[in-house]
């Protein structure tokens, strides 16, 4: 399994350590819910050190990614970031990413861990001339500082004006001594910031944060927060609720597909889906009944199957079970009663309108 | 992680208490350590009736779900509804306030075939 800078750290913490996409990674330190908490109420620092960076450049970089993804790069300029997905000629998601504006030439491409290697291929294919891609996932760490504390808690470390940086902004600066990227980003919900820097630092990094956080209640958090913080949210997560059988309309991530931008890859089959509307949809839902649903479990309407559950778990912060699940269009309609099939027994549900929090 | 003295164990990591007119049964400490917070449960019916390493219940934690499995024969004489609005007990005070079930046994015997608190410990050592 492959080990972040920080996995040493993680086990001295006594977390509870997990094979995520091939990495060895934390799931929890003191558990799930409290760190979920902390995260609302405080702050938490998470080490995503798995996720993958690739960087794009050239004088054709910007024209190759506006093929590439299915956003509209115009938007971009340096110190920008986006969220888009990338989509086969079928418009099935082959992944979903930031794209950092780091020079009008050069673009960095924050990436799903486990999609790393995919995409990187994937991107080397259909690059114009002059360009090239960098797997630079070895060279950078990656930590996450999420939560209403964090800016409080990052302003003793940095010079940088935090007031100034808006959300999907970033700003290349020094923090604790360190230079690295500041983004104004994050997978909570919550005002947040997620920092990239050598691998070597991490450990300093980590250690200055921790200490700049003790009175504000940081805490070090697992992927098993993330997860339940992300999924409150209702943003979807690669691998769970989004894949290459999925498309982003069918996702809810229509606003991510800018058909007047131009040629891009995916395109004419996306026009096409718009147009025919998308016979499933991934909709939020909640638990009416007693259980709690997970991936994989069926859902169903008058004894007919209509769909199935991508994510599920426990939303701590309204105390009742929650997921996400891809639903027969007749049914996505907020209100809708639907059940789920839990192990034998059927449980009753209730699709909503996202987010749950 | 606690083993507590005096109890009954059994490799699915239910531990089983004598009293005098009953057994009393829950999960270990170890068992709710490697679950996390656990925030459903699910019960068997008072009167029903099971067969040594039926599944009787289930546990969820946020992040997992976990069948229970009786270690002994017998009829259900009670179930711990206080488990249902507040199932992080089995987290906080898994050998006390935490318990499941509460069990008629139908041949006492069953329970020399259980491991002691000494003889669970070594076996978690080993997982």
């Amino acid at each position: 399994m492959k080990k972040t800078p920080l996995n040493q750290i993680h086990k001295d913490l006594g977390a509870k350590m997990t094979d995520f996409g091939g990495w060895e990674m934390p799931v929890e330190y003191t558990g799930i819910i409290e760190e979920h908490q902390a995260v609302r109420n405080q702050c938490g620092l998470f080490d995503v050190s798995h996720m993958g960076e690739i960087l794009v450049s050239g004088e054709n970089a910007a024209k190759s990614l506006q093929k590439i993804i299915t956003n509209d790069l115009q938007k971009l300029e340096p110190g920008k970031i986006i969220y888009t997905p990338i989509c086969k000629p079928d418009g099935g998601i082959i992944d979903d990413l930031l794209v950092y504006c780091l020079q009008e030439d050069q673009y960095l491409m924050v990436v799903n861990a486990s999609n790393i290697e995919k995409d990187f291929k994937w991107i080397n294919e259909h690059l114009l001339s002059k360009t090239k891609a960098e797997n630079l996932s070895d060279k950078y760490a990656m930590l996450a500082l999420q939560g209403p504390e964090s800016k409080k808690i990052l302003t003793q470390l940095t010079d940088i004006d935090l007031n100034s940086l808006d959300y999907y902004r970033f700003r290349q600066a020094k923090a604790a001594g360190i230079g690295m990227i500041i983004s104004r980003t994050g997978y909570t919900g919550e005002l947040g910031f997620e920092l990239y820097f050598e691998p070597e630092a991490a450990k300093k990094i980590w250690d200055r944060l921790m200490e700049a956080g003790s009175d504000s209640g940081l805490k070090a958090c697992g992927l098993g927060a993330r997860d339940t913080l992300r999924l409150e949210k209702a943003y979807p997560l690669y691998g769970n609720d989004i894949d290459e059988t999925t498309n982003p309309y069918q996702a809810g991530l229509s606003w991510t597909a800018a058909l007047d931008k131009g040629d891009f890859i995916g395109r004419e089959k996306l026009i096409e889906i718009e147009k025919n509307c998308c016979q499933r949809k991934l909709c939020p839902f909640k638990i009416t009944g007693r259980g709690m649903a997970r991936h994989g479990y069926e859902v169903y309407a008058e004894s007919e199957k209509i769909g199935e559950v991508t994510s599920g778990s426990y939303s701590p912060t309204l105390a009742e079970s929650i997921g996400l699940a891809y639903l027969k269009d007749e049914y996505t309609e907020p209100g809708t009663e639907i059940e789920i099939k839990v192990r034998k027994r059927m449980v009753k549900a209730e699709v909503l309108k996202g987010p749950f929090v | 992680m606690s083993v507590k003295d005096g109890l009954y164990y059994s490799e699915d990591h239910e531990w089983v208490r004598e009293e005098e007119d009953c057994l009393v049964i829950g999960v270990t400490d170890f068992a709710q350590e490697e679950l996390g917070d656990i925030v459903f449960v699910e019960l068997p019916e008072v009167e029903e009736e099971f067969e040594k390493n039926d599944g009787f219940g289930v546990l969820e934690s946020v992040k997992a779900v976990s069948d229970t499995f009786i270690p002994v024969s017998g009829k259900i004489l009670e179930v711990n509804e206080n488990l249902i609005d507040n199932p992080e007990l089995i987290n906080d005070d898994p050998y006390g306030e935490g318990w499941l079930i509460k069990v008629d046994p139908a041949d006492d015997s069953e329970l020399d075939e259980l491991l002691s608190a000494e003889e669970y410990a070594e076996f978690i050592e080993e997982e």
